[in-house]
């Protein structure tokens, strides 16, 4: 039942959305049935589907890690905005390097930054007790500003109308997987699957796994134990950051093939419902954040394909998903209450 | 020219105000308040459409509240009485109301999230509005100090179970503060969007619920210091409007807030006590 619950909590969010466009005075057919053919209805439909898949995935793997650790990073969309840029300033000012050392020092790069925005919010964490949540919130804010003085003021292409940086060097390309009608998905989506195999091995085979799932579930029992705590929760957030910047392979590497100012839809933020939806379970990730990468898809065909509702269809329907899990508890309290009317049920013709 | 930035110094701040003291209330209580923005979101639309259905600003004030208590009730409902963790209901809080107003906008209005412009004499004047957060400000300072339900409130907060020994409940506490700090919160996107503005606008809060979060932190969570924070961080966007992007970079001064803060809350400026019931 509790493995059921994620697929519950996906079609109970779908469907309350679903209702809620009938009441706008759509049929909720023809919109699952937009939604549908949107995300799957032709090669290009499906490319496009796989070419959100692709940040969702990174982001939900980097929001999957630290939560596995008790820790919440709301930060990822601060990571990996400033992983990205990372990523793209060394694709434009090391232009010599051959394939695969190209590609390999550009994750480096950005996976070093990624990682210490997220090890500043681990380190205030273990160090100075401030609380996770409210630190990522503050340097999401303040990684949006260093990015956009970065993209603006000391890397700003002087060709272009449009607030975005120097193009990388064409050895750091990503090429697009073929077949699928030139959507602009990159081999990037195989980096972030074999990423969440490997991630999802470790959780559970590693000695780092082990202390990681130590700490989150029972700090004072880990500390008691002899793990150090502090160095398995900074060490959390600095993974954590370094695989949010992997967003950068996917757009900077393989599709813009630069850094555009704002050209994450907070992939950050959605990355904390797939991370929710898969409980933490890395290879749980890669099923949910298909899941949400179809659903932005989808929705996006419903600005031209309805009439009264539009592709902001998908915040509600998330926010419904991120509540059908969040509220644990109403399952519960449901799965009892049912559990109590069965058994009064079945006493009843029993008492005298 | 000193007067005119002080002007604007207020104008910016007075959402702001309503946000943090929206917030404060709850999270006084022990419940976390991310939803701020989208409390914003809701109150500032929903205040827009009633001002341009009755043409009164007053009117438009209550019903962002009412609307902002209805939202805080669900939170509340997720949060409170199912436990679930606060800060994925709050996240979910936001989506859903970044979701639903293009919804409700659409259905409307035909488009995603921008009402109608209002005309001047139905709209709220800044001056107005500084005063009815002051207002706030002060009846929530009286409110948790001096009264027994702030006794309750605090105790909420801070020692939950010796509030429950004493016979009160504590969840029936902490529903209610939600829902009168969310009803404060959505205040504050009304003043945005019938007070400083003429319609609501998409995008139009931008990050200004956690500006108010974070104000109400760099305050250590009471009521006079997170006014400060509130004007301190005003202040700061209005002299960057003021300076242009001449001599500071925009987004220096944009940062500068959240990096205070995080100062602030890494304890190097004295402690910042959370509630310790915080999020339990």
């Amino acid at each position: 039942m509790k493995i059921m619950r994620p697929l519950l909590a996906f079609a109970a969010g779908l469907s309350l959305g679903l209702i809620f466009t009938a009441w706008a005075g759509e049929s909720p057919w023809h919109v699952l049935g937009v939604l549908f053919k949107g995300a799957f209805g032709s090669r290009y439909d499906f490319g496009m589907t796989l070419f959100y898949m692709t940040p969702l995935l990174f982001a939900g793997l980097a929001v999957s890690v630290a939560f596995r650790g008790g820790l919440f990073n709301i930060g990822a969309e601060g990571q990996l905005a400033i992983g990205a840029l990372a990523m793209a300033w060394a694709g434009f000012s090391v232009p010599g390097l051959p394939r695969p050392f190209s590609w390999i020092f550009a994750a480096l790069v950005g996976a070093s930054v990624g990682g210490l925005w997220g090890g500043i919010a681990g380190w205030l964490k273990a160090r100075r007790g401030s609380h996770e949540v409210i630190s990522t919130i503050m340097l999401n804010f303040i990684a949006a500003g260093v990015v956009s003085y970065g993209v603006l003021n000391l890397f700003k292409n002087p060709e272009s109308q449009n607030p975005e940086t120097v193009s990388v060097a064409p050895s750091y390309l990503i090429a697009g997987i073929p077949g699928l009608g030139d959507a602009p998905v990159s081999w990037a989506l195989l980096v972030g699957l074999g990423l969440a195999l490997i991630l999802g091995w470790a959780l559970e085979r590693t000695r780092w796994g082990f202390e990681l799932q130590a700490v989150g579930k029972n700090e004072n029992a880990a500390r008691l134990a002899g793990i150090p705590v502090e160095r398995v929760q900074i060490l959390a957030m600095v993974i954590s950051g370094a695989i949010a910047s992997g967003v950068g392979l996917a757009e900077v590497l393989g599709s813009a093939h630069r850094y555009k100012l704002g050209f994450s839809p907070d992939y950050g933020f959605v990355g904390i419902a797939v991370a929710l939806l898969a409980r933490g379970n890395p290879w749980g990730v890669i099923a949910s954040s298909f899941l949400f990468g179809a659903l932005h898809k989808g929705t996006a065909d419903l600005d031209l394909e309805t009439e009264h509702v539009t592709r902001d269809l998908a915040l509600v329907i998330q926010a419904l998903i991120i509540g059908a899990v969040a509220a644990d508890g109403l399952w519960d309290s449901m799965g009892q209450r049912m559990a109590q009317f069965a058994r009064h049920w079945r006493r009843r013709p029993e008492q005298p | 020219m000193t007067g005119s930035l002080l002007e604007a110094t207020l104008r910016i701040s007075s959402p702001l105000i309503f946000a943090a003291m929206g917030g404060l209330l709850c999270e006084r209580s022990g419940v976390i308040q991310i939803g701020l923005e989208g409390l914003m979101i809701v109150g500032g639309f929903t205040a827009a459409v009633v001002a341009l259905q009755t043409q009164s600003p007053a009117f438009a004030l209550m019903a962002a509240a009412l609307a902002g208590a209805a939202f805080g009730w669900i939170y509340a409902l997720l949060a409170v009485r199912y436990k679930a963790n606060q800060i994925v209901a709050g996240t979910g809080m936001n989506f859903l109301a970044m979701g639903l107003v293009p919804f409700f906008s659409k259905v409307l209005y035909e488009n995603t999230g921008t009402t109608p412009s209002l005309a001047l004499e139905y709209r709220l004047s800044w001056v107005s509005a500084v005063v009815l957060a002051i207002g706030v400000v002060t009846a929530l300072a009286w409110l948790i100090k001096k009264t027994p339900v702030g006794l309750w409130i605090r105790f909420a907060g801070e020692h939950p179970h010796a509030l429950e020994a004493a016979g009160v409940r504590v969840h029936r506490v902490r529903m209610w503060a939600v829902m009168g700090g969310s009803a404060i919160a959505a205040l504050g996107g009304a003043v945005l969007s019938i007070g400083l503005a003429s319609a609501y606008s998409r995008n139009m809060v931008a990050g200004r619920g956690f500006m108010a979060l974070t104000a109400l932190i760099f305050g250590k969570w009471r009521a006079w210091p997170a006014l400060g924070a509130c004007f301190l961080f005003g202040f700061a966007e209005a002299l960057q409007f003021r300076l242009g992007s001449v001599a500071i970079p925009a987004q220096w001064i944009q940062i500068l807030p959240y990096v205070l803060t995080l100062v602030v809350l890494a304890g190097f400026v004295g402690k910042a006590r959370a509630p310790s019931a915080l999020g339990q």
